[in-house]
């Protein structure tokens, strides 16, 4: 009998005969947590996710590479990765290296530029796909066109989010957006720059992951903006 | 690394690691001031009590449902799994798990593996298995590599250099990491480790990382993290391993988002960690990075022997948030080590006898007040001061045919047995109580004045030389 069939063979002679009614999680939240508009979710987003020291910029469609480009210029970076073949991806191609900011593209598997991206990579730019008002949270999906690392090694990370695809919680993103019926290979929670307290119980960002992240929120609403 | 042999070590150096820590007033801080302020954080992630209550019911509910239906679950979670890529492997024992382990490595001829922070792999010792396997296992939590540099085990489950002070890191930095002057600034102290790991990222063949939830409806395993080695493992190098106990399961995708609240907040008094990163298969077809090989390593080292009880089940509701032992008067006292296991604390207490038998761990369950504080702040309402009640009757009762557990009766005395049915018998009869009192008000003097561990902190106990029933008598 292998190791498996030993465990399973424990557990099957010792489970309980009758099963648990499937717990109300819809109800609790129903009862729980608001339902809020619009405008009051990008809010709390923004004051929460700012909370986590993360840095919150209202932009708009024809302004946002002009808020990038400020953002980095203040940062005295010169250097952007970006996604080719986005939108988001080619309109920084477009608009960045014209005002003195060099974009690279993550057009080969990591094996092929590892180095370059750990030592020669000061900033990413990727989009979320979604975000959480109740824990100012951004939420990635990578892909083959924006893959796991840009969101993770670069020191400062820029994400661009659409406040119209701000949830109330984690559990109204993922019943909305079905996320039971399949999932990418990586699924992403991001709710601030990488952090730790483990030396004393003291705060410092920049653990191993980007030590600076910064949101710029599309489309905000009116009365959002803090 | 090897001056120091760590392994669990039996619950007979208990008394004297505790005394250690109590006469230590470094240490005796260092804990203090850590369990207040964790406690004081997960207090303000809960203002409303009504919305806690119900929240740990339904956490409750929610691990209780899976564990009902454990086996057929972690059918359905392999079968998932084995559809999204991820192999899946069973380890009855830490030594099938490290067979399993070290045989991957070895297949691709790895040097070294990068770790994100897993009890579970300390619970199988798989760092002293790689250096014996010639394999390097590199910590990266930051916690977890300062522990690993000091030759330390951690000393809290979810803090694990929580004993250390940032003078003591910072000398261990100087004196370990290779260019590194002493710096007591925490913010460089981290940088130094973050510049070291990210080259070790590089450089590793392997990255192994635990795993907070495992969902069978989709095959996705969930990790909770705020400093980012935790997705540099299971990203980078191009071998990923999980490992977990058998019991981390959910059924449903949105059985997470009320546990994740639950952990976090009771944990650190985050609304939520900076990372939560959903792993679902290896890197497909087109994909630019990630893993190219995902194994998940299922553990069950005694769990199910507390599966097979209805009681002791719930001991596997735990979903590892550390809020029992940050609000537990013998841990913040006596710090982790001195429990001698890899769980230390209230939970330590109910666990580690499934893992190590009983005869380890018997006097474990006496290291407690019984205040309750552990069961009233478990977010899944584990009952944890019955269990502890529970476990010293499993243990200190007289060795019986159909034990419950490994090393059942291990702590039993004949002589204390004996002492105890005297007692109950001289209770349940007044005549006989009549005379055992008079007996001891007249010759209660001729008691030794050293009467064992009681008297190395109290005065000794000697009967009242007038009974209550002479008194009231006298006053007529």
């Amino acid at each position: 009998m292998s190791a498996r069939d030993r465990i399973l063979a424990k557990l099957r002679q010792n489970a309980p005969s009758t099963a648990n009614a499937l717990p109300d999680v819809a109800t609790w939240f129903a009862t729980h947590r608001p339902v809020e508009s619009m405008t009051d979710k990008a809010k709390r987003f923004h004051h929460v996710i700012e909370l986590a020291h993360a840095e919150v910029h209202a932009v708009n469609a024809d302004t946002w590479t002009g808020k990038l480009h400020e953002v980095l210029k203040a940062r005295g970076i010169e250097k952007l990765l970006v996604a080719e073949g986005t939108p988001h991806g080619d309109a920084a191609l477009d608009d960045l290296p014209p005002r003195g900011i060099d974009c690279s593209v993550y057009d080969m598997a990591i094996e092929a530029w590892q180095s370059e991206l750990f030592d020669d990579t000061p900033a990413s730019l990727t989009a979320a796909r979604a975000a959480i008002a109740e824990t100012g949270t951004l939420i990635l999906w990578p892909d083959a066109l924006e893959p796991r690392l840009m969101s993770l090694v670069p020191p400062v990370h820029v994400v661009l989010l659409d406040a119209s695809n701000i949830h109330n919680t984690f559990y109204e993103a993922m019943t909305a957006e079905s996320w039971s019926s399949g999932l990418p290979t990586n699924a992403l929670l991001i709710s601030g720059p990488s952090k730790t307290a483990d030396i004393q119980q003291t705060l410092a960002y920049g653990a191993h992951g980007p030590k600076e992240l910064i949101v710029l929120m599309l489309g905000v609403p009116e009365g959002a903006a803090q | 690394m090897s001056e120091h042999t760590l392994h669990f070590k039996p619950t007979e150096g208990f008394r004297t690691r505790s005394k250690a820590v109590v006469d230590n007033p470094v240490l005796r801080q260092s804990f203090r001031g850590a369990m207040d302020f964790l406690m004081s954080k997960r207090a303000a992630q809960f203002p409303d009590d009504e919305e806690l209550q119900s929240l740990r019911s339904l956490g409750e509910a929610i691990r209780q449902y899976n564990l009902a239906k454990l086996p057929d679950l972690l059918l359905q979670l392999e079968s998932q799994l084995t559809a999204n890529g991820i192999q899946v492997h069973w380890a009855e024992t830490p030594d099938e798990a490290n067979t399993i382990i070290l045989g991957i490595c070895q297949r691709h001829s790895a040097k070294l593996m990068v770790k994100g922070k897993s009890m579970v792999s300390e619970e199988i010792e798989l760092n002293h298995a790689a250096e014996a396997a010639g394999i390097g296992a590199l910590e990266s939590d930051m916690g977890e590599y300062i522990v690993q540099l000091a030759g330390e085990k951690p000393s809290h489950i979810i803090m694990p250099a929580i004993h250390k002070t940032k003078e003591e890191i910072a000398r261990l930095f100087a004196d370990k990491v290779d260019g590194v002057d002493y710096t007591d600034n925490v913010d460089a102290l981290i940088q130094i480790g973050r510049n070291v790991l990210r080259e070790k990222f590089q450089e590793a063949a392997i990255g192994l990382s635990g795993v907070n939830f495992a969902v069978a409806e989709t095959g996705t395993l969930c990790l909770v993290e705020n400093e980012g080695n935790g997705r540099m493992c299971t990203t980078v190098p191009p071998i990923h391993i999980a490992i977990t106990g058998i019991e981390k399961i959910v059924e449903k995708l949105e059985h997470v988002p009320p546990l994740l609240s639950l952990l976090t907040r009771s944990a650190t008094g985050q609304n939520i960690s900076t990372y939560f990163n959903m792993i679902s298969s290896p890197r497909k077809p087109g994909e630019k990075d990630g893993p190219e090989e995902v194994h998940l390593v299922l553990l069950d080292n005694g769990r199910s022997q507390a599966y097979a009880d209805e009681q002791l089940r719930k001991t596997l509701q735990c979903i590892r948030c550390g809020a029992c032992m940050n609000h537990c008067p013998v841990y913040t006292r006596i710090g982790g080590h001195a429990y001698g296991t890899t769980y230390p604390g209230p939970i330590g207490k109910i666990v580690s006898p499934h893992m190590l038998g009983l005869e380890a761990t018997a006097s474990m369950a006496t290291a407690s007040s019984l205040c309750g504080a552990c069961g009233e702040v478990c977010p899944v309402k584990i009952p944890i001061p019955e269990l502890l009640m529970r476990l010293r009757e499993e243990a200190f009762s007289e060795p019986h045919a159909k034990p419950a557990m490994r090393g059942q009766g291990a702590g039993y005395s004949p002589l204390i047995s004996a002492i105890w049915r005297a007692w109950a018998t001289v209770y349940r009869s007044p005549a006989l109580y009549r005379l055992v009192s008079w007996l001891g008000s007249r010759f209660g003097g001729l008691l030794p004045s050293r009467q064992g561990a009681w008297t190395s902190v109290r005065v000794p106990l000697r009967p009242a030389p007038k009974r209550l029933r002479d008194m009231l008598k006298e006053r007529g």
